[in-house]
């Protein structure tokens, strides 16, 4: 027992095991470049937004927060990202459908038409509807004779968040669906289930990863659009601003402390979904391990 | 009758891929369809199940015509090559699925899960997801989950072909055993002749969507109703003689010419187990060099060279070939007991075997 202890600790040593193993320094050094990097650039900014929106004291943080501009701000996010984000989620799930499951003409048109939104510039995008739905815009004097409002009010804002997370969670699951197949689909199909029966206990638990990282993706980048959004809302205090404006123009205002009270908020729901979904992933593992150790199998 | 094909054709685009079928299936048969890959075997077996529909001919199951019942309808058990498990469900719930649908008690499925787990020996894997699961394991649960809801048929797509070949023995053995318990009328597919041959009570012979033989295991390969069925189960010599003056000769091995012009050629085949074989050099009338032995358990398996340098198949076993003093090299005597005359046309043939055809004068292939 010492002596295999020892042995092993002493083969530990050695400078590679195998022949395809990197020497041990090369690891180390890429070990500490990546944590070095991580900590640089993600996690000293992190804590500078908390440690900037704090500066004034915790009663100044609330009650820039509850400043009602800011606070309108916060709603109006939610509402965007509220509308956004399951509106993404049934395109996404058709769209990944259709792409894994039928071939039709136009599939590989679809799927770039699908990246187009990654593609362009968010500033471009926001200005493509000014450009349809603005006063000059194309459909301009229509909707200006039947008094809708769509660019500079909270219509437009959607439209822009959605067009700009249109991608996010079709891409994360037409490869889940392309490699999950259709048989287990059939399978349920022969036990008598239906179509909306085979989706709901078939289709949609064997792609929830992919799904909720989709869900994910999109949520984060429906809160945090900067770009397209800022070209359709036309900043309107308490009434079309979103936080990440909000946040711009409050440190445009030299009011760096409630501007990062803002932002806090946006980076807390960041670790908070991060969270979320690691504590979901880490259920799952232990209800697999659950499943395992009742044993008398072998 | 269980279930009964008539005139079915099934075709993807312009092939098709199964071609005016008729046959039937008794109740509580255990059917095997079988035929090389792309027979269109598993075709038959999806329009059984309803997961494909037939372009023309009709399905019955139990003297029903189900041509349009839907899947869900056809109150079918079908076991998936790949046995198709739920990932993201448990054993249980897996076996529960079909029972839930259906909208069983609560109380009811739980006594029929824990029957079927008793049953497939399962005990103790409930709690178990697909992943944690042996390969033997995944197809027990999968034949489990598709027997719960009591259906009328079991279809099963090549049930061993995803398993390793000393479970793939245990679970034949576990099949044939199964289906006499539980007597449900079951249709199962492989390529593999061997597995058909000792599990099933009657094979349905498939080539090129072509129906070539209904017939017990016995029966086919005693039989063969054309040449493809003999070459494909089990082994055959076949050699294309040419008649000369009543007498069909290829090189040293004469047979009567049956009626076959002088200059034409005679198709004649035989399986290895007729060819006799001795070391005394004056029993049989043909002479040939002991080339080649394999060892297939019991049996083995010889190549005959003749001085023409025709080569034969044969086989015997283990205590003919040590009574003999054979060895290889040692050079022996021999005679071919029984043979059959083939059809000269070859169009059910695979095209995998036409290779087998070009390299005269002797074949006798495993296809």
């Amino acid at each position: 027992m010492a002596s295999a202890t020892k042995f092993r600790w002493r083969a530990d040593r050695r400078p590679s095991q195998r022949g395809t193993e990197e020497p041990r320094a090369v690891k180390w050094a890429l070990i500490v470049v990546a944590l070095a990097f991580c900590a640089v650039f993600l996690l000293l900014p992190l804590i500078n937004v908390f440690a900037q929106a704090l500066s004034k004291g915790w009663t100044y943080y609330w009650d820039s927060l509850a400043d009602p501009d800011s606070w309108a701000a916060i709603r109006l996010t939610l509402l965007v990202a509220g509308i956004s984000v399951p509106l993404n989620v049934l395109f996404g799930l058709a769209a990944a459908w259709a792409i894994a499951k039928f071939d039709f003409r136009g599939k590989s048109m679809l799927i770039t038409l699908i990246d187009l939104p990654f593609s362009v510039s968010p500033v471009v995008a926001g200005l493509m509807f000014v450009v349809l739905f603005g006063l000059q815009g194309f459909f301009g004097g229509w909707l200006d004779a039947h008094d809708i409002k769509i660019i500079f009010a909270v219509p437009g804002i959607v439209l822009a968040t959605v067009f700009v997370t249109f991608p996010f969670v079709a891409r994360e699951l037409i490869p889940v669906m392309q490699a999950t197949g259709t048989e287990q689909e059939q399978a349920a199909l022969t036990l008598g289930a239906n179509g909306w029966q085979t989706f709901w206990y078939v289709t949609l638990p064997s792609v929830k990863w992919g799904l909720l990282y989709g869900i994910i993706l999109c949520n984060a980048r429906a809160m945090g659009e900067f770009g397209a959004v800022s070209v359709v809302s036309g900043h309107i205090a308490g009434q079309t601003d979103t936080m990440p404006l909000r946040v711009e123009k409050l440190y445009n205002e030299y009011n760096a402390a409630a501007a990062f009270a803002l932002a806090s908020l946006l980076a807390l729901l960041a670790i908070l979904t991060l969270a979320i979904k690691t504590f979901l992933e880490w259920q799952q593992t232990r209800a697999y391990d659950r499943a395992q150790r009742p044993d008398p199998d072998k | 009758m269980s279930i009964q094909l008539k005139h079915v054709t099934k075709k993807f685009g312009e092939i098709a891929a199964v071609n005016n079928v008729t046959f039937s299936v008794n109740d509580g048969e255990l059917m095997a369809l079988l035929g090389p890959s792309g027979g269109g075997k598993t075709t038959v077996l999806r329009m059984i199940a309803g997961l494909e529909m037939p372009t023309s001919g009709d399905v019955f199951i139990r003297g029903q015509r189900v041509n349009d019942l839907s899947v869900q309808q056809r109150n079918i058990g079908f076991v998936f090559q790949n046995y198709a498990l739920f990932k993201n469900m448990n054993v249980f719930k897996n076996i529960a699925f079909g029972l839930k649908i259906k909208k069983w008690k609560r109380a009811d499925i739980k006594a029929r899960i824990a029957e079927l787990v008793a049953l497939f020996g399962l005990e103790g894997l409930e709690k178990r997801y697909p992943h944690q699961l042996s390969g033997g394991q995944r197809q027990r649960v999968a034949i489990a989950r598709a027997l719960a809801p009591k259906p009328s048929v079991l279809l099963l797509d090549e049930p061993f072909g995803a398993v390793d070949a000393k479970i793939r023995q245990e679970l034949r053995e576990w099949l044939v055993t199964l289906h006499h318990d539980l007597n449900v009328t079951t249709i199962f597919v492989t390529h593999d002749q061997e597995e058909a041959m000792e599990v099933a009570n009657r094979i349905v012979i498939f080539s090129r969507g072509l129906l070539e033989q209904v017939g017990p295991p016995r029966e086919v390969y005693e039989q063969p109703a054309n040449e493809f069925v003999a070459r494909f189960i089990g082994v055959m010599n076949v050699l294309e003689p040419e008649v000369s003056n009543g007498v069909a000769r290829l090189g040293e091995l004469e047979f009567p010419s049956h009626g076959v012009a002088t200059g034409q050629k005679l198709r004649i085949g035989f399986r290895p187990y007729a060819v006799q074989i001795s070391s005394d050099l004056t029993q049989y009338r043909y002479r040939a060099v002991l080339r080649r032995t394999f060892f297939l358990g019991v049996m083995l398996r010889v190549e005959l060279e003749l001085p023409s340098g025709l080569v034969v198949r044969a086989r015997m076993s283990k205590e003919e070939y040590a009574h003999q003093c054979l060895e290889d090299g040692k050079e022996v005597t021999f005679q071919i007991r029984q043979y059959r005359v083939l059809a000269r046309e070859q169009a059910a043939l695979p095209p995998e075997s036409e290779l087998s055809y070009q390299a005269p004068p002797v074949i006798g292939e495993h296809i």
